[in-house]
């Protein structure tokens, strides 16, 4: 796996941590130790989505740093096949 | 992805129930050239698209009409809180009432539930274009019916921010057909599916 893949594959398992601690939180949204969880996923998401921006652009439109180029629509798309 | 934000596109704050009014505007959620069909519509035929360009647009139009369907269900919402049973009576929205009460249900002003035959995903970028160009067009003029029936300010004013967002759509759309146009050769917009066919537009 190349670096760009093992970062995007790093991104996806903390947002997959973050949203099952978002739905146990919806329902139990007083448990201390869920949310020290979801702060700490947090920390390790936002930076792990500031690398990967940083060198591989944008994941979102807003994360879009480039005064050149617009280089949100740039290929390859999720749904395919790299 | 996706991830939902808390905050509506355009805000929405409509004093006066009117049960009448959400009779005809729900066909702006559920109805032939709504929302709903809208977005699943552009979500739907981005896989087909070849440039990235418009992979783009496809998901960022689709992604705004669903904010556009969430507008509309805080229309439909705030038109129908509190009203009387005596309203509901006179309005003639206890024909939807007796189905949903006064829960938002994705219909066509006619009560004709949602239906994916509002919209097509062909899987041919030209057809495809052109259907999105129309079906903005389509949701314009059914905004500008639903200006002539209300005269609450405070509904008319999201009214026409979704409707400016339709003639801004197909300004895009029509800019995507063009893109697509010239990516390919121009004697063969018709004669090969950059989509399905290989080497189309190669040349």
């Amino acid at each position: 796996m190349n670096e760009q893949k093992m970062l995007l594959s790093k991104i996806k398992k903390y947002d997959f941590t973050l949203k099952e601690l978002n739905l146990y939180l919806d329902t139990h949204p007083n448990c201390r130790r869920g949310l020290a969880m979801f702060q700490k996923y947090r920390k390790l998401r936002e930076n792990a989505v500031d690398e990967y921006t940083r060198k591989f652009g944008p994941l979102t439109p807003d994360q879009v740093n480039n005064s050149e180029r617009w280089t949100w629509t740039d290929d390859p798309w999720p749904w395919e096949r790299r | 992805m996706w991830q939902y934000e808390k905050k509506l596109q355009y805000p929405v704050k409509i004093k006066t129930p009117n049960a009448k009014l959400a009779k005809v505007i729900i066909s702006q959620l559920g109805g032939p050239d709504g929302e709903l069909a809208a977005s699943l519509r552009y979500l739907n035929q981005r896989y087909a698209m070849p440039y990235g360009e418009v992979k783009g647009l496809l998901t960022d139009i689709g992604t705004e009409e669903l904010a556009h369907f969430e507008m509309i269900s805080a229309i439909l919402y705030q038109l129908t809180k509190d009203l009387s049973m005596e309203e509901i009576k006179k309005s003639g929205f206890d024909t939807y009432f007796v189905d949903h009460t006064t829960g938002i249900y994705p219909v066509a002003a006619s009560g004709t539930p949602f239906t994916a035959t509002y919209f097509q995903s062909k899987g041919d970028i030209i057809t495809d274009l052109s259907e999105d160009m129309a079906a903005e067009q389509k949701a314009r003029t059914t905004y500008d019916n639903i200006l002539r029936l209300a005269d609450d300010p405070d509904v008319r004013d999201p009214i026409r921010f979704l409707r400016e967002r339709e003639i801004v759509h197909y300004q895009r759309f029509g800019e995507a057909l063009r893109i697509a146009q010239d990516k390919l050769n121009s004697k063969n917009f018709y004669a090969c599916n950059p989509s399905f066919d290989k080497n189309c537009g190669k040349v």
